[in-house]
């Protein structure tokens, strides 16, 4: 079938030039402009970032204006749980509020992940209002580089 | 007794390009509380992840702008397993009545928050005034 390529194209070509193939490349194309840069959290607060390296899994989470004493961390196997509250603190009488955004309340939140943890070596710390939990990775878990034997 | 409310996620705001700025990366708008009391208005901003030398706090022509930079603290050799919200820095601009005394600002920020008290000027402060009987 002869199509002729005109750039840019819509994905609405006449009829008569349509490739089948090209619609559903430009379809989607246009999805994922749609589609917004993040991806959706897990309905859960609060929103965490994952990442690893060889040895550990490295969890952010923002919690501004929490006080550590209302965090608890857990770790078991390859679970890590947070839970705590944020408080967000009275002001006092005769306050009037022009704009009130900020919640205040209790979070409860578990993340799985690939591989198991070593319970005994997970750090937190909270600065700038930013929970960094580093866990590193049971020893099994590790990766390893294997050597090659010739022969 | 009741049981404590839950914290529900939400969405970053993010800004389009109204925000100008100088780094790449996503802007994001904070959520704020903002009360007034007899003297002063006070406003409250989350801004996590911003430390006290990388927010700037401008006033002029009555407009109050709040700007946060935030760095990414994930280094080269992670990868991603999961990325629920971006690391970017945070902006909002407020127009203000005119009755701040500018001069008596007071900014404070920690653990994320922002507290920035805004005393207003003397004479906008409440006053009873007492009436007389003829």
């Amino acid at each position: 079938m002869f199509v002729r390529r005109v750039w840019p194209a819509s994905p609405f070509q006449r009829a008569a030039t349509m490739n089948p193939l090209r619609l559903r490349r430009d379809m989607d194309r246009l999805f994922d402009l749609l589609s917004f840069g993040e991806e959706p959290s897990a309905g859960v607060f609060p929103a965490m970032n994952v990442t690893q390296d060889d040895d550990r899994y490295f969890v952010r989470a923002e919690l501004p204006g929490v006080q550590s004493k209302d965090l608890q961390i857990s770790v078991e196997r390859n679970k890590l749980s947070l839970s705590g509250k944020r408080d967000i603190p009275e002001e006092g009488k005769g306050v009037s509020y022009h704009r009130r955004e900020r919640a205040g309340g209790a979070f409860s939140r578990s993340v799985t992940l690939p591989d198991e943890l070593n319970a005994d070596a997970v750090d937190a710390t909270y600065t700038s209002g930013v929970l960094t939990i580093v866990a590193q990775k049971a020893e099994a878990a590790k990766a390893r580089q294997i050597q090659v034997l010739a022969g | 007794m009741s049981k404590e409310k839950e914290l529900q996620p939400s969405e970053k705001q993010e800004l389009t390009a109204d925000a100008e700025q100088t780094k790449e990366g996503p802007v994001y708008q904070p959520t704020v509380d903002i009360f007034e009391s007899g003297g002063a208005i006070t406003l409250l901003a989350d801004l996590p992840g911003v430390k006290p030398d990388q927010l700037t706090i401008d006033l002029r022509d009555d407009v109050l702008t709040i700007r946060g930079e935030v760095t990414s603290p994930e280094s080269e050799n992670e990868a991603a397993v999961i990325r629920e919200f971006g690391w970017g820095s945070y902006y909002r601009q407020f127009t203000l009545a005119e009755t701040v005394d500018q001069s008596k600002i007071e900014a404070q920020l920690r653990d994320g928050v922002l507290r920035l008290e805004l005393p207003k000027v003397e004479k906008a402060k409440p006053r009873t005034i007492a009436v007389k009987t003829a």
